[in-house]
């Protein structure tokens, strides 16, 4: 054993009596922290710490006599007389706004949430409401779920898409997220009034999305010769799909000859588009709708 | 004197009020080629159009009325919402019986400035001279039914009783085709065309902004009636939108803003374009020229030319628009003739012309 290890025993010893002082104070400090917390966890509200929106609360209340009651919430505000020693009812429409609800009774105060009541009401986006036939991913649906006091029904619920048009029906489930739930969906073939629904529990919303023909395909005319000059008529009209193109499209029919070019935008109506041109004894005729080119009629007057 | 002074006043009165009425119906007669040109439009400046008949060569093809229809307008065309601004004359050839004179008028309209150049033949009657007026006759469309299956868009929209997530009826999709600067002295062209994608009418402008060269705006401009504002499915406009004072040089890049709105529309009328042809006036200006030819039963009271001219690579590289001062009766041609940019007219490989129509009192509007 050295002289330094004795120093340090030395010094160990001569610090006892200050740390066991510490010690005690601060054991007595707990003591009373304890104790106070004791009489305060004693008179503390017992409130659950989430409730249902639009369900009553019943709060207990020791003591005796009368006392005022104060209720802060999202949108709400209370303040009433109750009597001490039974229990405090808050009611239905008391607790109707989902958030965080701050009771306060004779001293006390307590905290609790509100969370939103099963799904009652959806608010459904349907975007677009015209789309192409016949094109993915084209059709998009966004529900926002709400219980029946408007509030965002935030825990995941499973919502049903359904989109039909002409007796053909897509189905697609998704779970929401933060009280949204969104899908993407297919037109279908056929161009028509798809009926668009979503659905979550007992609630259902509607819409409609005009599902129409895409650009022309295969642009088919004849020409004949007329008393006023040449008649030039297409064939019905359609998208690649077979669907007829809507009636009221322009389709521009072109014929050139020695004496320059002649065209005509007609319109589409009960499927087909027809147009008077000049008469010509040597003229080369063509149509085309937007961008789509169709055939070419090489005329000669004989 | 009690007697004399009463019918003194009542004389006065009423040799006062005769000379208030009676206009004199001779109007000084014209006494050379020039002058009977610029009297005649003098009178029309003034609306006096008995007054310009006066200066009319009697032949047979005069008429009175077509004549003052000739200049004031009929069937609620453009001319019947103009006046006569102005006119310089010019004698292009005399002789001691004959002479032709250059009218140059400049009518003030409803749509702008409206210009019209006629080449007169004057004539001498007696001392004086003549103008002879080529009336231009109303071609006579026999009486007939033409059958019109009317086609109509109507337009629902969203009502105020609607729940939040009910959506309206969306703008028909449209989208720039192509689009090109031409510079243009001081001034930067921008043109192109918009197609209407959708199976709905659209009322469509298109709107530019100039970028310069450290990303401030240089100027925003809109087509304005440079364009066919309503489209039907699949048609395609041209536009043009004007800089003035804005160098090309000077822009760094453009932006595009095409504008959709669904309204109701009607497909008809159906306009023909007739024998289009790039040529070369009086003046030695390229014009391009043809016919217009309402196919429907309707009158299109003010019919507007838009022409678009290609390159040999099919890119827009002009655009031009007038409008017509003649209504469009059915099935009657009525010419038409729109400017054609000096410079583009080197380039041009290809042209297209679409009509915009104007049409009072729509049968098909009414409910």
């Amino acid at each position: 054993m050295t002289n330094d290890a004795i120093d340090f025993e030395q010094e160990l010893s001569a610090d006892v009596g200050p740390v066991t002082k510490a010690i005690v104070i601060c054991a007595g400090i707990l003591f009373v922290v304890c104790c106070l917390g004791l009489y305060g966890f004693a008179n503390e509200l017992n409130v659950p710490a989430t409730v249902t929106a639009g369900n009553g609360l019943s709060v207990p209340a020791s003591g005796s006599g009368e006392a005022t009651l104060y209720l802060a919430g999202p949108g709400t505000a209370i303040k009433r007389k109750v009597q001490l020693g039974g229990n405090v009812q808050l009611t239905g429409d008391d607790l109707q706004n989902a958030g965080r609800y701050v009771i306060a009774l004779d001293g006390n105060t307590a905290s609790f949430y509100v969370t939103a009541a099963p799904v009652h009401a959806i608010a459904f986006l349907a975007r677009p409401s015209r789309v192409p036939a016949d094109t993915p991913n084209v059709v998009t649906g966004t529900a926002f779920l709400f219980d029946r006091y408007q509030n965002l029904v935030l825990e995941p619920q499973p919502v049903k898409f359904e989109l039909e048009v002409n007796g053909q029906t897509v189905t697609r489930t998704e779970t929401s997220k933060d009280g949204v739930a969104y899908t993407k969906l297919d037109s279908s073939k056929k161009e028509g009034t798809a009926q668009f629904v979503a659905s979550s529990g007992s609630a259902s919303v509607r819409r409609v999305v005009q599902e129409v023909a895409s650009d022309p395909c295969n642009i088919r005319m004849t020409a004949q010769r007329d008393p006023r000059g040449i008649l030039v008529r297409t064939d019905p009209i359609r998208d690649c799909a077979g669907n007829p193109v809507p009636d009221g499209t322009i389709v521009t029919f072109t014929s050139t000859d020695s004496r320059g070019k002649n065209t005509v935008d007609a319109r589409i109506k009960r499927g087909i588009a027809q147009a008077q041109l000049p008469a010509s004894n040597d003229a080369t005729i063509s149509v085309a709708s937007g961008v789509v080119v169709g055939n070419e009629i090489k005329w000669r007057n004989e | 004197m009690k007697v004399v002074l009463p019918i003194v006043i009542i004389v006065l009165t009423v040799v006062l009020v005769a000379m208030a009425t009676i206009q004199p119906n001779q109007l000084s007669p014209a006494k050379s080629p020039e002058g009977a040109v610029q009297a005649l439009l003098a009178r029309v400046q003034a609306r006096d159009y008995r007054g310009a008949y006066s200066y009319v060569a009697h032949n047979a093809d005069s008429d009175e009325q077509a004549f003052a229809e000739d200049l004031a307008g009929r069937n609620g065309s453009l001319r019947t919402y103009s006046s006569l601004a102005n006119a310089d004359t010019k004698v292009l050839r005399a002789t001691d019986d004959e002479a032709m004179v250059r009218a140059t008028l400049a009518y003030a309209t409803a749509v702008g400035a409206f210009y019209d150049t006629r080449d007169l033949k004057v004539v001498k009657e007696g001392d004086n001279w003549k103008v002879e007026w080529p009336v231009m006759k109303e071609a006579k469309v026999p009486p007939q039914v033409i059958q019109e299956n009317y086609l109509r868009w109507d337009v629902i929209t969203r009502g105020g009783n609607d729940d939040f997530g009910a959506q309206n009826v969306e703008a028909p999709r449209v989208r720039i085709v192509s689009m090109n600067a031409i510079p243009q002295a001081n001034n930067t062209i921008i043109v192109g065309e918009i197609e209407n994608e959708d199976t709905v009418p659209g009322f469509v402008s298109v709107g530019a902004t100039l970028i310069g060269k450290n990303g401030e705006v240089l100027g925003e401009e809109t087509s304005f009636d440079k364009i066919s504002h309503t489209l039907l499915p699949k048609e395609i406009s041209p536009f043009r939108i004007d800089f003035s004072n804005v160098k090309l040089a000077s822009i760094k890049s453009v932006r595009m803003t095409p504008n959709s709105m669904l309204v109701p529309a009607s497909a008809d009328p159906t306009i023909g374009v007739l024998h289009q042809r790039v040529e070369t006036d009086a003046r030695g200006r390229h014009v391009l020229k043809g016919e217009l030819v309402e196919e429907s039963g309707e009158v299109v009271n003010i019919p507007h030319v838009l022409a678009t001219y290609y390159d040999n690579a099919g890119k827009v590289i002009w655009v031009s628009d007038g409008y017509v001062d003649q209504a469009l009766l059915p099935q009657t041609p009525v010419p038409f003739a729109v400017d054609l940019n000096d410079t583009a007219a080197a380039n041009v490989h290809n042209y297209r012309v679409t009509v915009n129509e104007y049409i009072l009192n729509r049968q098909d509007q009414q409910p």
